[in-house]
C-alpha cells in the first residue's frame, strides 16, 4: 500500500487535488496519510474559518502556507440583533497583520460580523500586490478613509462588497481615489454607504469597466442618475438601485425605461428605497429575465407588488415586506413556479396590532402553488397547527424554514394550543432540513420532535420556548448534525449541558442568553473540557461577586484549538482550568 | 379633541384596576418581558402569564388605539430579530407621521442663553411667531412679501439646510418645517440686507 501511495509524483497528486475545492473533501484527503496531508497542505488556496476565534492566525499559517483565498467570521450570528455588547470581540487586524508577512500573494479576503479598522484596509492595501477580492458582510468599525486606500492602491481589484457593514461615512470622496487607470471592476456593492458618492466619478468609473457586472447604488443616487450609470453598463448582471423617490416626470420615466430595456442581462435586482409606485413600470421590461428581487426597502403595497411580481416568472429569489400581504403571495404563487427562495420581512416589527393582512396563508399557499421552494424566512403574527401541518406536507424540501411569530409565546391562534404539532410536522416531513427557526408558544414537546427527527439540521435558533432542562437535552442528544445552536429566553439550565458537555466539541458553537445557566455550571464546564472556550458575557460586573447558583447573562460556548483568547473586554469572563494563558 | 381631552383629565378620574398613572393595557406590557436585562431569570411562570393575556390583549389595544398613533410595545431587546438597519428604514418613516416633533434651537441677539421650540406643533407662521414673541418677550414687526418685516428693531430669521440665512415667512410653512434647522431674532441693525424697512 505504501507503495503505490509514494509511485505518484507529487506534481502528479496536487495536480488531482486542484479539483477538489470543498474544504470537506480537502480535509478528507488530508487524512489518507502523512504524504498526502503535505501534498495537500501546499497546495490548498482557499481557506474558511467558520469562528475566527477557534484557531489563530499562526496555526492557519503554519499548516497552509501559500493560501490565496480567506474567509473568516467573527461575532456570533445573535449581535445582528444587538443581543452581543459593544466590543465584544472579532478584531481581524490580527490576522492581516499575520497575513501580510506570510501571504504576499493574497487575492481574496471575506469577512462576516468582523471589526475592520481603517488601519487593517491601509493594511490590506499596502501588502497585497494582487489583490482581487475585498467582501465586508455586516462588518463596522471602520471609515470612507479605509476605503480610499483600497480604492488608491489596489490595481488588481475586482470586488469591493460592503454588504449591509456600518461604515464612518466621512464623505463620498473616497471613490474618486479610483486612479483613471483602473479599469477591472466587477463588482462594486456600496448600499449600506449614507453619503453621496461624486455621480460624475461614478460615471466614470462605470464607463472605464468594461467587466462590470454586479453594481449596487446607495441611496444617495437618486433616480434621474441611474439611466445614465445603466446606459454606461448595460452588461449589467446585478443592480442595485439608488433612492426612487422623485416627482413623476415623464421624460425621467422614459429614459429609465429605454435605460433598462438595454440592459439584457439583468437577472437581479435591489435597493428601491423610497419608491414612488408610478415608476416601477420602467422595470417591466427586464422582469421576465429576473431571477432573484430585493424590494425589502420598499414600502410599496400589494397591488403595486402583484403587478411586479406577476411579470417576474423565472424568479427564483424574493426577499419582500409584509405589504405583499396574502393576496400578493397568492399571485407569486401563481405567476413565479421556479421560486426557490422567500423572505418576508415585517413592515412594522414594533406595532401592536397588525396593519397589513398578511397571515399563515400566505405561506401556506406559497408552498403549495412553487414545488422547488426550499427556503423560507417568514415574519407574521399568526400561525396555527394545522397550517404548519398543510405546509410540511405541501414542501417536504425546505432546507431552511425560519418562521418568527412577532409576539412571543404566541399560540395556535384557532385551538390557542402550542405550537408543537406543527413545528414537528416540519422537521419529521422536511428530512433535508438543516437550517430551522421556531416562535410562537412552544413546549418541550417540540424539541422532542426536533431530537428525533431533525437529523441533518445544522443551525437552529431558539427563542421564549420550551419549559424545561429536557428541552435542550433532546436537542444536543439527538441532532447528530448540528453544528450551531443559539438560544434566548428559554428556561434551560445546568443539567442537560453539562450531560451532553461533549456534544459540544462536534459543534461549532453554542450561545445561551437570558437562559437559566448558573455561573457555577459554566466553570464546571470550563474545567472539564479544555478544547472549548467557555465565554462568559455579563454586564453586571464579576460573576464571581455573585452566589455561584446565580444564572449567568449570555454563555457563548466554542471549540477551540487556540486557546482562551487575548483580547477580551471587560465584560467577558473565560471559564478555564486556570487562568494562564496556553499557548498556541 | 385630544387636546380637550388633556385638559379635562378625566382618565384621573376613571376607576379601574391597576396602579394609579398607569393605563391597564401598558401595564400588561411594561410587566417585564424575559428579554429585558434585569436579574431576573426567565421563569416558566412568565409563560403561563402571557398566555391568558395573548387574546385579550389585541383587542383591547384596538380599541384604545383609535384616537392616538398606536402605542409601540414596550420593546425586548433584540426581539423581533430584525437587523437595526433595517429598523431605521421605518423608524425613519414613522417619526414623520407620528409627529414627534421637530425640535429646533432659537436664539436672540444679546439673550443670555438659548430656547429650543417644537415647530410641529404650529399650523402656520402666525402662530410660530406668535410664540417666539411670548417666549422673548419682544414683538416682530409686520410682514410683507416685497420688505420683509416693518415696525420693529426685531427680525425674525432661519437656517436653512443649505447653511443660509433666510427670512421667515418667505417660502410655504410646509417647505419650512422640514428645511428650518435653526431660528434666530436678529436685531434690525444687523438685519439690514435681509429686506427690512426700518
Amino acid at each position: 500500500m505504501l507503495k503505490m501511495a509514494n509511485s505518484f509524483p507529487e506534481e502528479v497528486l496536487e495536480h488531482v487535488f486542484s479539483f477538489i475545492q470543498s474544504d470537506k473533501d480537502r480535509n478528507s484527503i488530508s487524512m489518507v496519510c502523512k504524504s498526502w496531508y503535505e501534498i495537500e497542505r501546499w497546495c490548498r488556496r482557499r481557506i474558511f474559518v467558520g469562528n475566527c476565534y477557534a484557531v489563530s492566525p499562526r496555526m492557519v499559517i503554519r499548516r497552509f502556507p501559500e493560501v490565496r483565498s480567506i474567509e473568516l467570521k467573527g461575532k456570533p450570528h445573535f449581535a445582528d440583533f444587538k443581543l452581543v455588547p459593544e466590543g465584544w470581540g472579532g478584531y481581524v487586524y490580527p490576522w492581516i497583520v499575520a497575513m501580510a508577512v506570510a501571504y504576499p500573494w493574497l487575492e481574496e479576503i471575506r469577512l462576516k460580523r468582523m471589526v475592520v479598522t481603517d488601519e487593517s484596509l491601509e493594511l490590506i492595501a499596502k501588502s497585497f500586490k494582487n489583490f482581487k477580492v475585498l467582501v465586508l458582510s455586516s462588518c463596522e468599525g471602520f471609515s470612507t478613509d479605509g476605503l480610499a486606500a483600497i480604492a488608491a492602491n489596489c490595481r488588481n481589484l475586482r470586488e469591493l462588497d460592503l454588504w449591509e457593514s456600518e461604515v464612518d461615512d466621512l464623505s463620498g470622496h473616497w471613490l474618486s481615489h479610483f486612479p483613471d487607470t483602473y479599469t477591472s471592476l466587477v463588482s462594486l456593492n456600496i448600499s449600506c454607504l449614507g453619503s453621496e458618492v461624486s455621480f460624475s466619478a461614478l460615471e466614470r468609473l462605470v464607463g472605464r469597466c468594461p467587466n462590470l457586472r454586479s453594481l449596487r447604488l446607495n441611496p444617495a443616487v437618486p433616480l434621474e442618475r441611474l439611466a445614465n450609470l445603466l446606459r454606461q453598463a448595460p452588461q449589467l448582471v446585478e443592480l442595485g438601485t439608488g433612492t426612487c423617490l422623485a416627482e413623476l416626470k415623464p421624460d425621467v420615466f422614459s429614459n429609465l425605461a429605454g435605460a433598462f430595456s438595454g440592459c439584457k442581462e439583468l437577472k437581479s435586482l435591489s435597493g428601491f428605497w423610497e419608491v414612488v409606485p408610478a415608476y416601477l413600470p420602467a422595470v417591466y421590461s427586464i422582469c421576465p429575465g429576473l431571477t432573484s428581487l430585493n424590494l425589502s426597502y420598499a414600502s410599496i403595497q400589494s397591488p403595486d407588488l402583484i403587478k411586479l411580481v406577476s411579470q417576474c416568472q423565472n424568479l427564483q429569489r424574493l426577499w419582500v415586506l409584509d405589504y405583499i400581504e396574502d393576496v400578493g403571495l397568492d399571485a407569486l404563487a401563481a405567476s413565479c413556479k421556479d421560486l426557490r427562495e422567500l423572505r418576508v420581512f415585517p413592515s412594522d416589527p414594533f406595532g401592536l396590532e397588525p396593519n397589513v393582512a398578511l397571515t399563515e396563508q400566505g405561506l401556506v399557499s406559497v408552498s403549495e402553488g412553487c414545488p422547488k421552494l426550499h427556503s423560507v424566512l417568514y415574519f407574521c403574527r399568526q400561525m396555527s397547527n394545522a397550517a404548519l401541518l398543510t405546509i410540511a406536507r405541501n414542501q417536504p424540501n425546505f432546507t431552511c424554514f425560519r418562521l418568527c411569530i412577532i409576539e412571543p409565546r404566541t399560540p395556535d391562534y384557532l385551538t390557542l394550543q402550542p405550537l408543537d404539532v406543527g413545528f414537528g410536522a416540519i422537521v419529521e416531513h422536511c428530512k433535508d432540513l438543516q437550517r430551522l427557526s421556531v416562535s410562537g408558544l412552544l413546549t418541550d414537546r417540540v424539541f422532542e420532535y426536533i431530537g428525533t427527527y431533525g437529523k441533518k439540521l445544522e443551525m437552529l435558533s431558539l427563542a421564549f420556548a420550551g419549559d424545561g432542562d429536557l428541552g435542550l437535552h433532546h436537542v444536543l442528544s439527538g441532532c447528530e448534525n448540528l453544528r450551531k445552536l443559539e438560544i434566548r429566553d428559554c428556561p434551560f439550565g445546568d443539567k442537560a449541558l453539562l450531560d451532553n458537555a461533549a456534544k459540544l466539541e462536534t459543534m461549532r458553537s453554542l450561545w445561551m442568553s437570558s437562559c437559566s445557566v448558573s455561573y457555577g455550571a459554566c466553570k464546571l464546564l470550563g474545567q472539564k473540557m479544555p478544547r472549548l472556550n467557555v465565554e462568559v458575557i455579563d454586564e453586571r460586573g464579576p460573576p464571581d461577586s455573585r452566589p455561584e447558583s446565580c444564572p449567568v447573562e449570555k454563555l457563548y460556548i466554542y471549540r477551540s484549538i487556540a486557546g482562551p483568547r487575548i483580547d477580551m473586554p471587560g465584560f467577558v469572563w473565560m471559564m478555564d482550568e486556570d487562568s494562564a494563558l496556553r499557548l498556541s | 379633541m385630544a387636546f380637550e381631552r388633556e385638559d379635562l383629565n378625566l382618565e384621573a378620574t376613571e376607576l379601574r384596576l391597576g396602579l394609579p398613572g398607569t393605563d391597564q393595557d401598558q401595564s400588561k406590557e411594561k410587566k417585564t418581558p424575559p428579554g429585558v436585562k434585569t436579574n431576573k431569570r426567565a421563569l416558566a411562570a412568565d409563560v403561563n402569564e402571557g398566555d391568558e393575556f395573548q387574546s385579550n390583549a389585541n383587542s383591547d389595544i384596538k380599541k384604545r388605539g383609535q384616537e392616538t398613533a398606536p402605542p409601540s410595545k414596550s420593546q425586548v431587546v433584540g426581539w423581533p430579530p430584525v437587523r437595526s438597519y433595517r429598523k431605521n428604514c421605518f423608524q425613519a418613516k414613522k417619526t414623520e407621521t407620528e409627529a414627534s416633533g421637530i425640535y429646533v434651537k432659537i436664539s436672540m441677539d444679546g439673550a443670555p442663553y438659548l430656547r429650543k421650540m417644537d415647530v410641529k406643533v404650529y399650523k402656520g407662521y402666525s402662530e410660530l411667531l406668535r410664540s417666539m414673541e411670548d417666549m422673548f418677550k419682544i414683538k416682530v414687526g409686520d410682514y410683507c412679501e416685497r420688505e420683509g418685516y416693518s415696525g420693529s428693531e426685531y427680525v425674525p430669521t432661519y437656517e436653512d439646510k443649505d447653511g443660509d440665512w433666510m427670512l421667515v415667512g418667505d417660502v410655504p410653512w410646509e417647505m419650512f418645517i422640514t428645511s428650518c434647522k435653526r431660528l434666530r431674532i436678529m436685531k434690525s441693525s444687523e438685519a439690514r440686507g435681509l429686506g427690512c424697512a426700518v
